[in-house]
């Protein structure tokens, strides 16, 4: 073995290091340059504004008025509504797959549960106009409006698209991301926890009750604060079924706005730099708000299943 | 007494879950059965070779929007694949512990959860500002952007499946390093990394939000990469929201197209490539 033999094999061991180290860094070079890169583009609009950028709720291009107001009250009352009924759906579902089916049925329903997953944003939209807006002006909204309607949120007139279809279809697109999550932390707990349990005299549920839950629920609010993340960016399907006006209304018939709508539908049309720039400080706020929960949520879930130090998945 | 209040609430809460379950289901079921329903009756030969036709002319197609897409998610596969491969052989080969690496993982979490219309934004101001034009570059290049996470991610996950006595078999023979892992670990994780990269390809394909304002979106065919270029999501994205009931039919085919598309590859990336024999 001659020494250039050496010499190369050990330059192609510091290439391929480098080169994959490269790569690695490069992640988190890309998460700081789009922070950056949004800033910056933000910035006119950040220095016209400031604060009252996000409580002002007035947004009309035209008169060079932005306030994001009513854009974060239609994100977070849609989003909060997703979050209010996936939760314990997903919950019920990841109990289900993980506790109770027989090895096969789970495979076929958790592969279900995974396809609500995979399904485009766009065709949720589509069946969003076509399919759950008539429905909800139609059948829907009249009920709720009829049996609740001394609540303020049910009142005013049905319309089909507004808060309430939003609500629902981000429901949908959020579920599976909680389910998938509670599974893999439930998963996590130790079947020493479910069989002493057992051993005890507990039933099914009190084994689930005692010995799983506890034992994973920092991890079951980690999916939910995932969850949580996935609707207040979801842009597609919302955009298509929230109606699109800049307005705050307490009812959730009414017709609103999100952050990632007014963005989806206006930048492209935005005409002069000012307004481009509040569309992007919109985007930054957004990246902000969903950077911060996924930090937490992902320490959540890391906690429960997964080394801090990328232990296996157990 | 108390006994069989238990076993009650037992069969009660049980049954909640399986209810549960079923109405995580209809949805499913639901937009299937409408996409399938829909779609089928507008779908023929025409759409596969025709481009769109002006507003509310019937017999128009998606051929340019086909074309697109399968262009864009190519780019997107070009770079983002081999990135994320790289970077998930650094994670687990190279330094499985560190500070770094932990902090490249969490970045990595965490860029999975970003809203996709950022990375939109974000390509926007950075390429298509600069380069002065939307194109099919910038779109493929913001559906890359979305692949990395997803890439690293599952192949860091398939090689650390590989158990290490096949490494150090390699390295007992006097191989180097890196021929260790792209001769043997690599191949041995084959499987499991193109069932991830099939999985982000399905992921990335249906994705809109991205390409509205980085490939715009095109009536006519592109003639280069630099130029606005058609997807199949940003077009259903138009045709849905337009007033015009022939292209709702042709939303509803292109969704057909685009659900079949993601479907197949999801089941051929779980059925033919599955692997847990490492």
């Amino acid at each position: 073995m001659s020494k250039k033999r050496i010499l190369t094999t050990s330059m192609g061991d510091q290439t391929l290091r480098l080169l994959t180290l490269l790569m690695a860094v490069s992640v988190l070079v890309l998460m700081a340059w789009m922070g950056w890169q949004m800033f910056d583009a933000a910035r006119p609009s950040i220095q016209k504004f400031g604060l009252s950028f996000i409580t002002n709720r007035v947004w009309d291009p035209v008169k060079e008025q932005f306030g994001a107001l009513p854009f974060i009250y239609g994100t977070l009352v849609t989003s909060l509504l997703a979050l209010l009924l996936a939760a314990p759906i997903g919950l019920g579902v990841a109990i289900f797959l993980n506790e109770m089916a027989e090895s096969k049925f789970r495979a076929v329903v958790g592969f279900l549960v995974e396809m609500l997953a995979a399904i485009p944003s766009v065709v949720y939209g589509l069946w969003g106009i076509f399919v759950l807006a008539p429905w909800l002006r139609e059948t829907v909204e009249p009920g709720l409006a009829k049996w609740l309607g001394f609540i303020p949120l049910f009142q005013g007139t049905p319309v089909g698209f507004g808060m309430l279809a939003g609500g629902l279809i981000l429901a949908v697109m959020i579920l599976p991301t909680i389910a998938a999550i509670s599974r893999e932390v439930m998963a996590a707990v130790p079947n020493m926890q479910r069989e002493a349990a057992l051993a005890l005299g507990a039933t099914k549920w009190e084994m689930i009750r005692v010995a799983v839950l506890p034992y994973a629920k920092s991890g079951i609010m980690g999916g939910i604060m995932l969850g949580l993340g996935r609707a207040l960016g979801e842009t597609m399907a919302v955009t298509m079924v929230i109606g699109n006006r800049p307005d705050i209304l307490p009812s959730l018939f009414a017709p609103a706005y999100s952050m990632a709508a007014v963005i989806a539908n206006e930048f492209t049309e935005a005409t002069y730099d000012l307004y481009l720039s509040a569309l992007v400080e919109i985007g930054l706020i957004l990246f902000g708000i969903t950077l911060v929960l996924n930090f937490f949520a992902r320490l959540l879930v890391w906690s429960v299943a997964r080394g801090p130090k990328g232990g296996n998945v157990v | 007494m108390n006994e069989y209040f238990r076993k009650y609430k037992n069969l009660m809460m049980l049954t909640v879950f399986i209810g549960a379950t079923i109405i995580a289901l209809i949805p499913l079921f639901g937009v299937l059965g409408y996409v399938v329903k829909n779609g089928l009756s507008a779908l023929n030969l025409q759409f596969f070779v025709n481009l769109p036709k002006a507003m509310g002319l019937p017999g128009g197609g998606m051929a340019n929007a086909i074309a697109g897409t399968l262009i864009m998610v190519l780019i997107a596969s070009a770079l983002g694949i081999p990135i994320g491969i790289l970077a998930a052989i650094y994670l687990t080969e190279y330094d499985r512990h560190s500070w770094l690496s932990t902090g490249v993982r969490f970045a990595t979490d965490v860029l999975t959860g970003i809203p996709s219309i950022i990375v939109g934004i974000v390509i926007y101001t950075a390429v298509v500002l600069r380069m002065g034009n939307f194109s099919a570059l910038a779109g493929g290049l913001s559906l890359a952007v979305i692949m990395i996470p997803l890439i690293i991610r599952s192949t860091e996950e398939m090689l650390k499946l590989v158990s290490h006595s096949i490494r150090e078999a390699g390295f007992a023979l006097g191989i180097s390093k890196a021929k260790t892992i792209l001769k043997i670990v690599l191949p041995t994780a084959a499987k499991g990394i193109i069932t991830g990269a099939m999985l982000a390809v399905a992921r990335v394909a249906g994705e809109t939000a991205p390409l509205l304002f980085t490939a715009l979106g095109n009536q006519y065919w592109s003639r280069s990469l630099n130029e606005p270029t058609a997807s199949l999501p940003v077009q259903i994205f138009q045709y849905a929201t337009s007033p015009y009931k022939e292209w709702h039919q042709l939303a509803w085919a292109g969704s057909l197209v685009l659900i079949l598309m993601v479907i197949t590859l999801n089941l051929v990336a779980r059925y033919a490539f599955r692997s847990r024999s490492i």
